[in-house]
C-alpha cells in the first residue's frame, strides 16, 4: 500500500509521461530485412543455437523455437544484463518470435530452458552506425526498456493465470500447486506496477489479514490457503478463480497501457527489495505453500529489470553506484542460489534462522545503494 | 542544510525562518562555528569532546542510558571494512556534537532521496553521547582459524578468548562479535539514534549479531557521580575505578606502551556480561541475607562491620561469634582487589528489562561492561573467583560473555578508529 502512494506521488514528477515510448515491440521489417531476415533460434533443455551471432542495427526479429521439454524463455541482454527483449513463456513444441530494437553494440543472447538461472548465453554483435543518446533519450529509452520488460511480464502472466485458474477449477490440486509460485513469479517481477492501481492489488495478492472489514478474501492467497490445507478442498472455489483471472486481466491491460517514469522505475526497483525484506524474509507471503523464495527471486529479477533499463543514465551520473549495484546483485544472486533446488526453491520453512539472516544481510547490502538510484535519476 | 555545523537543536529553532535564515544566522552570529567531520573547534554544550587520547565512553562519567551492539562483519573486502570505520568514525563525530549522522541531514536533502540522517533525535541536545567502538577476537582470525582480513599478526595476547566460567550456560547467538559499538548517553532516544545510524552505514560490510538496550547506570565512573543502585536494590560500582584516579587508570585502566602491539596503545579491553537477574526469588530473600550475600548495608552501602559507603571492607574482621563479618562466599569479599592479586576494573553497567518471560517474571538484570588493561589479569581471576563461590549466583544466569579490545582515541580530522591497526 506505502508503495502506492510513492509510485502515485513519482507519477506527477518531473519527467512522467513527457517522454514518448521510442523502440518497443514495433516490428521494422525493413530492417530486419536488410538485416538478413529473422534469426532462428533453436531452443532445448540443454542448448541454445542462435543462427547467427552479428546482425545490422535497427529492429531484428528472433524466431524461437522450443524443441525441449521444459517450458523456455528467450532475451536478448545489453551490458549488465539490461533486457531488450525477451520472449517468455515458450512451451515445448511450440514456435515464437521476438522484435527487438538494437542500437550498434554488443549484446548476449540467452535461453533459459525452465525458467531459471542465467540461461544458456552467446554472444550477439551489432553493428551500424548510430547517434549517441542525448541524456533525455536515455532516460526516455529507459522508461521504453522497462515497458518492454513489463509487458514480456504480463504476457506471460496471463496465460499462467489461465492455466493456474483452469487446475484450480478442475479439481487438480497437484497440478495447481505446482502452477502456483511458477504463475507468481511473473506477478512479483512488476508487483510495483501493479501496486499503482490501488483496488486490484489486494484482490489479487492480499493477505488474509489486510483485508477489511466487508471485503472477501479472495486472489492467489485465498487459494493458496485452500489448495495448501490439510484436507485441500477447492470445490467451492470456482468463482474465486473466476474472479482473479478477471483481476489479472484487468491489471494486465492498466499495466501495458501504463506509462513509467524513470523516478517511477527506481522507486519501484526499491519498492521490490522492500517487498523481500518485509515479507519475504519472514516468510509471511505464502505463509501456507513456504513458496516464498520463488517470490523473493522473482523480486529481485523486477528489480534488476528496472536498475537495467536505467544502466545507461546511472553509468553517465554515477559510475561507482553502477558498481556498487552490480556487486551487490551479484551477491544477492549468489547467495540465494544457495537455497535453489532442481528448477525451483527450498521451501521457506526449510531454511534455518542462520539462513535467513544471510539472506536479509545480502538484501539490506543492496537496498541501501538502490535507496540512492531516485535521487541520481531526478537530478538534473 | 549542507554540512553546516548547526546542532540539531539549532536546526529546528532555525529551521522556521528557512534555508536562508539559516545561512543568515550564521552570518551574522558569527558564533555558529565551521568545521568538518573529526574537528572539534568548539565544544558543544552538553558535548562530550569526541578526539583525544583515548576513546570517549570509558572514563566519561557513566550517562543514565545505553545502546551497546555487536556486529559480525561479512565483507571479505579489507578496504570496504576499512571504509567504513572511516565513515562510522565521520558520522559518530558528528552525532556526538548534536548534529545529524551525515551531511545532509535528516530534512536538509531533495524529496527523492532518503536522508542520510534517521532523524529521530531532530531537536534534541547532545545530550552527553558517547560513542565507543572495539574489535572482536573474532575480526582477527574466525573460527576456522582464517586471517580474514590480514590483521591476525596484530592480535594482541590479551585479547585471548575468555576461558568457560562454571555455571555459565551461555546463548551463542548474543554472545561475542567482529567489532563492538557502545552509545552512551543522558536521552535512550539519542543513544539508540547512534546506533542505529552506525547499522544503517554499515549495511552490506556488517550486520548486527546482538544489541542490548540499558536504562539506567549501575557504576559511577567519577567521584562527582552518585553511587547508583542495581536491580538487586544495592549500590552497585561503590569501589569502581574512577576518572579522577590517574595514577590507578595507568596502571588498571589503559594499555601501555610495551604492554602489546602498538595500535593498542592508550586503548582499553572490554568485557560484557549480560547476567539475568532472578528477582523474584531474591525479593523473597530476607534483609540480613541479601546484605550477607552482597556483603554490604542495602541502604548506606556501607561494607558489613562499616558505617560508610566509601569506607575500606575489612576481610580480616571477625565478629563476636567468631565467624567473618564479610562472610567468605560474600560478593563483595570474592570481587574485592586483595582477593585478586590486587585486580581491579572500571566497570560501566547498565541495568536492564527486556520486558517479562513466559513465566510473567521480570526478564531483567544487569549488563555487565568492564574496561581494563588486561583481561588475562583482572576479569579472568574476578571472575573465576566469583563464579566458583560467590552466593549471588543462586539468583544469576549468565546468558551472554563478550571481549573487544577498544584502540585509543581518534586523535583529529585525518585519523578514524582502527587507523593505526589497519596501516
Amino acid at each position: 500500500m506505502r508503495t502506492t502512494r510513492i509510485l502515485a506521488l513519482a507519477a506527477v514528477g518531473v519527467l512522467g509521461g513527457a517522454l514518448a515510448a521510442c523502440g518497443g515491440d514495433k516490428a521494422d521489417d525493413t530492417a530486419a530485412g536488410a538485416a538478413g531476415g529473422p534469426i532462428t533460434v533453436k531452443a532445448s533443455d540443454t542448448a541454445c543455437e542462435v543462427a547467427r551471432n552479428q546482425t545490422d542495427a535497427g529492429t531484428s526479429v528472433f524466431t524461437v523455437t522450443n524443441g525441449g521439454n521444459k517450458v523456455t524463455e528467450f532475451y536478448v541482454y545489453a551490458p549488465g544484463d539490461r533486457v531488450m527483449g525477451e520472449v517468455e513463456n515458450i512451451a515445448p513444441g511450440l514456435t515464437r518470435e521476438l522484435h527487438v530494437e538494437l542500437p550498434a553494440g554488443s549484446y548476449e543472447t540467452a535461453c533459459k530452458p525452465g525458467m531459471i538461472g542465467k540461461g544458456i548465453r552467446a554472444a550477439l554483435t551489432v553493428s551500424g552506425s548510430a547517434a549517441p543518446l542525448t541524456d533525455d533519450a536515455k532516460l526516455a529509452d529507459a522508461t521504453a526498456s522497462y515497458s518492454r520488460y513489463v509487458r514480456s511480464q504480463t504476457a506471460a502472466l496471463l496465460p499462467r493465470t489461465e492455466e493456474f485458474v483452469a487446475a484450480v477449477k478442475a479439481g487438480e490440486v497437484d497440478k495447481a500447486k505446482a502452477l502456483f509460485p511458477v504463475t507468481r513469479t511473473y506477478w512479483e517481477r512488476i508487483e510495483p506496477v501493479a501496486e499503482i492501481f490501488g483496488d486490484l492489488d489486494p484482490k489479487i495478492d492480499g493477505r488474509e489479514e489486510v483485508i477489511e472489514e466487508g471485503m472477501e478474501f479472495t486472489g492467489f492467497h485465498r487459494l493458496e490457503k485452500d489448495l495448501w490445507a490439510a484436507k485441500p478442498d477447492v470445490s467451492q472455489d470456482g468463482p474465486i478463480a473466476d474472479q482473479l483471472l478477471a483481476d489479472v486481466k484487468e491489471i494486465v491491460a492498466k499495466a501495458n497501457a501504463e506509462k513509467l517514469s524513470p523516478l517511477q522505475l527506481a522507486n519501484g526497483a526499491k519498492a521490490l527489495l522492500d517487498e523481500v525484506a518485509t515479507g519475504k524474509i519472514t516468510g509471511e507471503e505464502d505463509r501456507y505453500s513456504h513458496t516464498d523464495l520463488w517470490d523473493f527471486n522473482a523480486n529481485i529479477e523486477g528489480s534488476k529489470a528496472a536498475i537495467a533499463s536505467l544502466r545507461p543514465v546511472l553509468e553517465e551520473r554515477d559510475p561507482a553506484l553502477v558498481k556498487t549495484l552490480d556487486a551487490e546483485f551479484a551477491n544477492v544472486d549468489t547467495t540465494l542460489a544457495k537455497y535453489r533446488d532442481g528448477d525451483g526453491w527450498k521451501l521457506h520453512n526449510t531454511l534455518s534462522e542462520a539462513d535467513l539472516k544471510g539472506l536479509s544481510d545480502a538484501i539490506n547490502a543492496l537496498a541501501e545503494p538502490i535507496s540512492k538510484v531516485a535521487a541520481v535519476v531526478s537530478k538534473k | 542544510m549542507s554540512d553546516s555545523i548547526v546542532s540539531r537543536r539549532r536546526a529546528i529553532a532555525l529551521a522556521g525562518v528557512g534555508v536562508a535564515g539559516v545561512a543568515g544566522a550564521a552570518a551574522v552570529g558569527g558564533a555558529l562555528v565551521k568545521g568538518a567531520s573529526a574537528e572539534e573547534p568548539h565544544p558543544v554544550e552538553g558535548a562530550v569532546g569526541f578526539t583525544g587520547e583515548h576513546q570517549a565512553g570509558i572514563v566519561t562519567p557513566a550517562q543514565d542510558r545505553l545502546h551497546f551492539v555487536a556486529f559480525d562483519v561479512i565483507t571479505k573486502d579489507r578496504e570496504r571494512l576499512v571504509g567504513m570505520l572511516k565513515d562510522w568514525t565521520t558520522a559518530a563525530a558528528r552525532m556526538t556534537a548534536g548534529r545529524d549522522a551525515g551531511e545532509i541531514g535528516a530534512v536538509g536533502g531533495i524529496p527523492e532521496a532518503p536522508p542520510d540522517d534517521t532523524g529521530e533525535a531532530l531537536g534534541l541536545p547532545p545530550s552527553a553521547l558517547t560513542i565507543t567502538v572495539g574489535f572482536g577476537p573474532t575480526l582477527f582470525r574466525d573460527a576456522t582459524g582464517k586471517d580474514r582480513f590480514g590483521i591476525a599478526a596484530r592480535r594482541p595476547e590479551a585479547l585471548a578468548d575468555l576461558p568457560h566460567f562454571a555455571g555459565d550456560r551461555l546463548d551463542e547467538a548474543i554472545s561475542g562479535g567482529d567489532l563492538c559499538v557502545q552509545a552512551c548517553a543522558n536521552d535512550p532516544q539519542v543513544a539508540v539514534h547512534a546506533i542505529r545510524n552506525l547499522a544503517r552505514i554499515g549495511m552490506g560490510v556488517v550486520s548486527v549479531r546482538w544489541s542490548q538496550l540499558g536504562f539506567g547506570r549501575t557504576s559511577s565512573t567519577s567521584t562527582t557521580q552518585a553511587t547508583p543502585r542495581n536491580l538487586f536494590g544495592f549500590k552497585d560500582g561503590t569501589s569502581n575505578l574512577k576518572l579522577e584516579e590517574t595514577e590507578l587508570l595507568r596502571e588498571h585502566l589503559w594499555v601501555q606502551p610495551g604492554d602489546g602491539p602498538e595500535w593498542m596503545t592508550g586503548g582499553s579491553y572490554l568485557v560484557s556480561r549480560k547476567i539475568r537477574m532472578i528477582v523474584e526469588t531474591w525479593d523473597r530473600s530476607s534483609l540480613a541475607e541479601q546484605e550477607m550475600i552482597v556483603g554490604r548495608r542495602k541502604g548506606s552501602g556501607a561494607p558489613l562491620g562499616k558505617t560508610g559507603e566509601f569506607e575500606e571492607p575489612d576481610l580480616d574482621a571477625r565478629g563476636a561469634d567468631g565467624e567473618p563479618v564479610l562472610a567468605v562466599n560474600s560478593h563483595v569479599r570474592l570481587a574485592h582487589p586483595n582477593t585478586n592479586g590486587g585486580a581491579r576494573l572500571l566497570r560501566r553497567g547498565y541495568n536492564f528489562v527486556d520486558g517479562s518471560d513466559g513465566l510473567g517474571r521480570l526478564d531483567a538484570g544487569l549488563f555487565f561492561v568492564a574496561y581494563q588493561r588486561d583481561p588475562r589479569k583482572q576479569f579472568v581471576p574476578i571472575q573465576r573467583s566469583l563464579s566458583r563461590s560467590d552466593e549471588m549466583n543462586e539468583y544469576l544466569k549468565p546468558v551472554s560473555q563478550a571481549l573487544f579490545a577498544c584502540p585509543p582515541g581518534v586523535t583529529g580530522p585525518v585519523d578514524f578508529w582502527g587507523r593505526a591497526l589497519f596501516s
